[in-house]
């Protein structure tokens, strides 16, 4: 299968379109929450294949480890225990990019080609164009681009763009031991989460279901979630993820009128400047306030 | 020459300078087109081992550098689960993962070392060195303590103040061999760490 993955479909702070004509298989990592251990054999594997080493840390009396994302930790695993009916469960969840369809970070980009979303679904990040000003981070609904403390640039995970780009699947995926991350066709990831979610329905999770939430157009990674009526129960899952309305208000409205008066000052300018020429100071001008300075 | 007044060179000017700023205000067409970062393994040299870690072992493929032409000096990159390995099909556990970190790590033995009796610090030798020195050890207490008959005048063979503990990662091939040796030798205490 070929996954056209050099095609893009949009590209940060460019209004060129993208070519389009070609249909490209959209490609998806699934997480069943209800398989994950914790073990975060992700984690090193993703650190391990991207060549990211962070700084060792302090155990803050729980396992998540490090604290948070930053730009050396593109997946994080992140428990919650809840206790639920009397019963104790530990939600683990593999925090990380979720690949949206309708990327928040892309839009809010004002770098040309920092952000791409090729046509396979993948958004990755193009350091050499990032200029670093964070805006990612705020046109993100999931909160997941970090900036570097060395580079100043914005940093996520990649779905291994480059593994898959050669039919290979993304490194926290092919390490799962225990099957809870799977890669293929979206449509294939979701078949499969059909199944899951049957099985956890007759072992009494009536409420178990995907996330793949309509807010982002869907995800290209997705969870299967024990209950789906409480994402925010998975270390606040977003219920139901938007782009902030700042993004739209500045990018659709604020930057063309912005841009529109810079230009229609520079096409004023030039007209003033062809119709009237130069403001030009005759010799008694000069005179007279050459006079008036002496005096 | 094109004549060129001065009126006309000042207007050719400011519109050269008006459409670049435009240009520079996103007005022009960028190249739709962007770079997947390379695949790393695409030509290096891939080797089949078993995880060193636990008694899963686990199947592991290293990733190095180069095509081990003579004056290439190999390097291990990257290693992942070997798929074709039954025990693990591809996967690994975390500590596996990071099994490059291992090969790497500053902390790692790698040459033989002797703390000799009543010695504080440990001194390195070589492996010639070493191997000589497991041999007359083993030869000296065998020599010592090799019991060839039982009380009843029975034939036994046995070497019992010495053991063999094998690796975890020992296969097949490998475990038949090592049972010809050691038994042949008369050891009987013969185990392998084939537990975590």
């Amino acid at each position: 299968m070929a996954w056209q993955s050099l095609d893009i479909q949009r590209r940060s702070a460019t209004t060129t379109p993208a070519p389009g004509a070609r249909q490209a298989t959209e490609v998806a990592k699934l997480i069943d929450i209800s398989q994950c251990i914790g073990c975060k054999a992700c984690q090193v594997a993703c650190m391990e294949w991207n060549d990211l080493r962070g700084e060792v840390g302090h155990c803050a009396g729980v396992y998540d480890n490090p604290g948070d994302l930053d730009s050396q930790t593109w997946t994080l695993m992140r428990y919650t225990e809840l206790e639920n009916n009397g019963r104790l469960e530990w939600l683990i969840r593999k925090d990380g990019c979720m690949h949206c369809q309708d990327p928040g970070c892309l839009k809010a980009c004002p770098a040309p080609g920092a952000i791409v979303q090729y046509a396979n679904g993948i958004v990755d990040f193009h350091q050499e164009n990032c200029i670093g000003c964070g805006y990612c981070i705020t046109g993100c609904p999931f909160n997941i681009p970090r900036l570097s403390e060395k580079d100043h640039k914005a940093y996520k995970c990649s779905l291994c763009s480059d593994r898959v780009a050669v039919g290979q699947s993304p490194a926290c995926v092919k390490t799962c031991p225990t099957g809870a991350l799977h890669f293929g066709s979206k449509e294939a990831m979701k078949d499969h989460a059909e199944h899951r979610i049957a099985d956890l329905k007759s072992r009494g999770f009536s409420n178990a279901g995907l996330y793949d939430p309509p807010g982002v157009s869907g995800t290209h990674v997705m969870y299967v979630l024990q209950h789906a009526d409480h994402p925010e129960w998975y270390s606040g899952l977003p219920r139901d993820p938007k782009i902030s309305p700042w993004v739209g208000i500045w990018k659709g409205l604020a930057k063309p009128l912005a841009i529109g008066a810079m230009a229609a000052i520079t096409l004023a300018s030039l007209f003033h400047y062809i119709i009237k020429g130069p403001n030009e100071v005759s010799k008694e001008t000069e005179k007279e306030v050459e006079n008036e300075t002496r005096s | 020459m094109m004549d060129v007044t001065r009126r006309q060179f000042l207007k050719i000017t400011a519109a050269g300078l008006g459409s670049s700023s435009l240009a520079l205000l996103g007005f022009s067409p960028q190249p739709a087109l962007a770079e997947i970062r390379n695949f790393k393994l695409a030509r290096t040299t891939e080797t089949r081992n078993t995880c060193p870690y636990c008694s899963v072992s686990c199947g592991v493929l290293l990733y190095s550098l180069g095509d081990k032409s003579k004056n290439v000096k190999t390097e291990i990159i990257h290693i992942e689960g070997d798929p074709d390995n039954p025990v693990n099909r591809g996967t690994l556990c975390p500590k596996g993962a990071g099994l490059l970190d291992m090969i790497h790590s500053a902390d790692r033995l790698k040459h033989p070392e002797v703390r000799e009796p009543g010695a504080k610090d440990w001194k390195r030798i070589g492996w010639d060195e070493a191997f000589d020195r497991i041999a007359r050890h083993l030869k000296a207490d065998r020599d010592a303590n090799f019991i060839k008959t039982n009380d009843a005048g029975t034939t036994v063979n046995r070497w019992n103040t010495t053991g063999f503990l094998a690796s975890s990662a020992t296969s097949n091939e490998s475990g038949y061999l090592l049972h010809k040796v050691v038994r042949g030798l008369g050891v009987v205490s013969l185990d392998t760490q084939a537990r975590i």
